[in-house]
């Protein structure tokens, strides 16, 4: 069958989420998806845009990659505008006259800020403030100028005059209206946002309407009010409200609103039933959306219609809560109170400069807006009320009045809840959603994250996930407590943070002072192996031995049958002839089951106990260590032969991955982990399924964090790109003894990150920024645990008293006779009950 | 039944010693001997001597290493499942030696 052809006109926020929510649909293959953007990226977090002044970069911001399109077969054009569209012969061109043809297409065009039509506004240094381009371009202006003022005073306004106060102006705010925030605020609730905003040094002009700007005698330009009054400025931020970009429908024929926007049904479709609009271009209902979070939806919906399913759009909660210039600020419903009849509550602290409403129905039963500024941690509990149609309790004004001392701050609280309740309104996932996940098995924040995607869009929900989660936990009986076991009241973390900072060296030295009881099989290889990643000392030592793990006490992986099976380390997967033959002799001599691992390497299987130092003799005369597969550590690190041998390689993927093999060997961490170095972005190495994974690029290397094969799969998140072998090797140190630093007990590094409060982004700000400082640490303590590598093996093999723990019986040399072996495939397996019972009775009669 | 010598038996790892064909682990917690089957019942693997001992629960326990069900030193009931156990023998320790009734 032909695919169908989609084409997504802009790459913004919306258009990419429509791209890769039709990725994620189980027909996805029956589509070629084609892109068109203007901007000179994809599509990246528009919402943080401001975060690109306080350090983020554009790669920091982007929400998808190149790389990530190729993989997924999406064609894109970057630095493309669509200027001509023609619904008789379903095809669009670009402004290079690039043509091209469509069976549905879909117009995410997003906005453009409006600018009013004051003479002077097109000099230099007059800006806005929507692109990454712009805040170039502001940055460069501020670089020139001490004074700067932004032209309206909504969110995105106040939201730019905090950028150019950290950029160091003098700022002023200029609002056509008597408030702040009109939109969303009311009378009260702007007076208070003003004043505090002024405390911080911003100034606030209202009901001034701009005029002119013309030369200014202090400052660059001159600013004239209607009323007379002027302002000096060296720059100025527009920043008065947008307008959707509905010019390709409006000149090729498409229905657009009176007030611009294009029009759509409830699938999203316009009045051409192939082309849909979907985000701020769009218009439903005579309505604009400007929020992220209804663009998303409307993004579900054209992918539902389009592969045939039966969402549909029915208009988007406005609410919102955010912090402008530090201040909380919340709005929800009908916040101003425009429904005939509708009642008020007010709470006013003008000491602390917080005020709230609660606007109720005229019965006085149901919450109908709200409006929080200076505290707004009663915005998720409200927003429920109101979305829900809930009744509020017996005396309402309990939702707004801080709770006195000593008692809990009333709410309806997430119990009320109904199960319909969308607790995540950027992925639609309902209170009953997450509730189901939890009796599923997820019982932290970041398994809630990855099994329903609750709280990954915004975030602005996770608190309240966290409570619904809580609040099901505790139904289902399961205690929220994050002790390790009963002998030790901390959590992992808090352990390790012991260990390290008591130069602890023993468990019965940490159990003593900071537990109690003899430990069990959580503490003690749980302290084992913290231990091990601060100090690194042998594992076989008498005071740590009792804590291992049996695998790690013997230093092999136990199978079914109580055997073991052993595995060499071949780092990067390299292995000479001689090496592989000698591998070879030990199986056979010792008759053991050989296969290769996923990890590039060779297990052997099937050793009793009593052989494993004969055998490991024989390895480590052949020139191998050991390879730690039986440890919560470093495993393997794989590799495609690279530019030494391939046509496409770039860089040296074999020699970079015995030197990350080499360097972190033996690191143990509190699961294992897992990494891969690719020579090309063809990935044959599938690096970015791994804990770490690097792939080599015409700019040097690129580094993936957190991917995981296994039960749940998860893809590796981009973390920094075009390093050198330095830098590269310096943020894994730092990322991994971060996450051995921080981690829970077997908690992966995707589960870990998911965790982390502010995941990925988090992450970079540590490593990469080291915003906590602890960068040189964390190498540090890193270098002591290179330095102090040491192969087990090696060490056990010389030590005749080690080696006595290897003996099956203290009081025979008989040897196990619960093991019995069959061949399978010219290879011995473990037999099966059957195969025992039949065995036994054999020997039996033999015996008879 | 004499086994071993008492230094072959260090705190809180086991060993595993072979009498008439039964499979016996032997362990040292608190400076007490313990000595129950080795096998464990829910894998059939003779591994419980290779278990981690501890406290859990107030009771002395072995941890198996295969499912991790938790074993009574001194019973050789089963904490998950108290239904299942393993047997237990008397062990004494005596001029350095260690000994167990079968
Ligand atoms: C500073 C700032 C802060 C914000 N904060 C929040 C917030 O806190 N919460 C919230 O919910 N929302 C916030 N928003 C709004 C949010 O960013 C938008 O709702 C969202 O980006 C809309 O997505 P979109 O895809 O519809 O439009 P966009 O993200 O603007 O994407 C449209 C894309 O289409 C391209 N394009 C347009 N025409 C063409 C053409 N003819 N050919 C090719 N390409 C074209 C544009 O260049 C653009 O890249 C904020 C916006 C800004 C600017």
């Amino acid at each position: 069958m032909k695919k169908q052809k989609i084409v997504v006109v802009g790459n913004g926020m919306v258009g990419h989420k429509f791209i890769d929510t039709l990725l994620a649909s189980s027909n996805a293959d029956q589509y070629q998806i084609v892109t068109i953007a203007e901007e000179p990226r994809l599509a990246y977090d528009r919402v943080q845009l401001s975060a690109y002044f306080s350090g983020s970069t554009a790669e920091d911001l982007m929400l998808t990659s190149e790389t990530y399109y190729q993989e997924k077969g999406v064609s894109y054009k970057l630095n493309e505008k669509v200027v001509e569209l023609k619904p008789e012969e379903n095809c669009v061109v670009t402004a290079s006259g690039h043509k091209e043809t469509y069976d549905q297409l879909v117009l995410a065009t997003g906005s453009y800020p409006f600018v009013p039509p004051v003479p002077g506004r097109e000099q230099p240094h007059c800006l806005v403030y929507r692109t990454i381009e712009d805040l170039e371009a502001i940055t460069a202006s501020a670089k020139q100028s001490k004074v700067g003022v932004v032209v309206g005073g909504g969110l995105l306004g106040l939201e730019a005059a905090n950028a150019l106060k950290n950029l160091g102006l003098e700022t002023h705010v200029v609002e056509f209206a008597p408030r702040l925030m009109a939109v969303q605020l009311d009378e009260g609730g702007g007076q208070v946002l003003r004043s505090k905003i002024e405390k911080l040094g911003v100034k606030v002009h209202t009901e001034k309407n701009t005029q002119e700007i013309v030369a200014g005698e202090k400052c660059r330009y001159r600013m004239i009010f209607a009323d007379g009054n002027y302002l000096e400025t060296d720059m100025i931020l527009f920043s008065a409200g947008i307008r959707p970009r509905d010019e390709l429908a409006r000149k090729f024929g498409l229905g657009v609103g009176e007030r611009g926007g294009i029009v759509i049904n409830n699938y999203c479709q316009t009045t051409v039933p192939n082309i849909y609009a979907i985000g701020e271009c769009a218009l439903w209902s005579n309505r604009i959306f400007g929020l992220v979070a209804p663009g998303y939806q409307m993004a579900r919906v054209a992918v539902s219609h389009i592969t045939g399913g039966t969402e549909q759009f029915l208009g988007a909660d406005m609410s919102t809560k955010l912090k402008l210039l530090g201040v909380e600020v919340a709005s929800i419903g009908d916040a101003q109170a425009r429904t005939p009849g509708a009642l008020s509550y007010v709470y006013q602290d003008g000491i602390n400069e917080i005020y709230k409403r609660l606007v109720l129905s005229p019965d006085g039963k149901k919450l109908i807006g709200a409006v929080l500024v200076g505290d707004s941690s009663a915005y998720g509990n409200l927003l429920q009320i109101c979305l829900n149609h809930m009744e509020v309790p017996e005396s309402p004004e309990q939702l707004i009045v801080p709770a006195s001392d000593g008692q809990a701050a009333t709410g309806l609280g997430v119990d009320a809840l109904p199960e319909t309740a969308t607790i995540c309104s950027c992925h639609d996932v309902s209170k009953g959603a997450i509730c189901c996940a939890v009796r599923d098995g997820a019982t932290t924040i970041g398994a809630i994250k990855s099994s329903t995607k609750a709280g990954t869009g915004c975030g602005g929900c996770v608190a309240l996930a966290t409570q619904v989660m809580n609040s099901e936990l505790t139904k289902l009986g399961v205690d929220i407590c994050t002790d390790v076991c009963e002998h030790f009241s901390y959590t992992r973390q808090e352990l390790y943070h012991l260990v390290r900072v008591g130069n602890i060296r023993t468990f019965e030295e940490l159990i003593e002072k900071h537990g109690r009881g003899l430990g069990c099989d959580i503490c003690k290889p749980l302290v084992a192996s913290i231990l091990a990643s601060c100090w690194n000392e042998l594992i076989m030592k008498n005071e740590l031995a009792h804590l291992q793990d049996t695998n790690d006490y013997f230093m092999a992986n136990m199978q079914k049958s109580g055997t073991y099976s052993i595995v060499p380390r071949v780092a990067g997967g390299e292995i000479t002839p001689d090496k592989l033959i000698a591998l070879g002799m030990v199986g056979k001599k010792y008759r053991l089951y050989t296969k290769i691992t996923g990890g590039q390497r060779i297990d052997l299987f099937g050793a009793q106990l009593e052989d494993l130092p004969a055998i490991w003799q024989e390895l480590i005369d052949a020139g191998f260590e050991t390879g730690h597969a039986y440890g919560k550590a470093v495993r393997t690190v794989k590799s495609c032969v690279g530019s030494t041998w391939c046509r496409y390689g770039v860089l040296d993927s074999v020699g970079m991955a015995i030197a990350i093999e080499e360097r972190y060997k033996g690191l143990r961490a509190p699961h294992k982990l897992k990494f891969a170095v690719s020579g090309c972005t063809r990935e044959c190495a599938e690096a970015q399924s791994k804990d770490v994974g690097v792939i080599a690029t015409e700019n040097g290397w690129s580094l993936y964090v957190c991917g995981n094969g296994g039960m749940k799969p998860r893809h590796a998140d981009l973390f920094a790109t075009g390093l050198d072998d330095q830098t590269l090797l310096k943020y894994i140190d730092r990322f991994l003894m971060f996450y051995v630093r921080t981690a829970d007990r077997l908690q992966r590094t995707s589960v870990w990150m998911d965790n982390l409060e502010g995941g990925l982004k988090y992450l970079k700000s540590v490593i990469i920024d080291d915003k906590l400082g602890v960068g040189a640490e964390l190498e540090k303590e890193m270098q002591m645990v290179i330095d102090a590598y040491q192969c087990e093996w090696k060490s056990t093999i010389s030590d005749p008293e080690k080696l006595k723990r290897f003996r099956t019986f203290v009081n025979s040399n008989k040897r196990d006779n619960t093991v019995v072996f069959v061949e399978e495939r010219e290879q011995i397996r473990p037999a099966n009950e059957e195969e025992i019972v039949r065995f036994v009775e054999a020997n039996e009669l033999e015996t008879a | 039944m004499d086994i071993c010598d008492s230094s072959d038996v260090l705190p809180n790892l086991g060993v595993r010693a072979l009498v008439n064909d039964e499979q016996i682990a032997i362990y040292r917690v608190q400076g007490q001997l313990y000595a129950i089957g080795s096998i464990d019942p829910f894998s059939g693997a003779a591994v419980l001597s290779r278990g981690i001992v501890g406290d859990v629960k107030g009771q002395l326990v072995v941890a198996s290493p295969i499912y991790k069900q938790h074993f009574n030193l001194a019973t050789g009931v089963c904490l998950e499942e108290p239904s299942v156990r393993v047997k237990s023998y008397p062990v004494r320790e005596i001029a350095g030696r260690v000994q167990v009734l079968v």
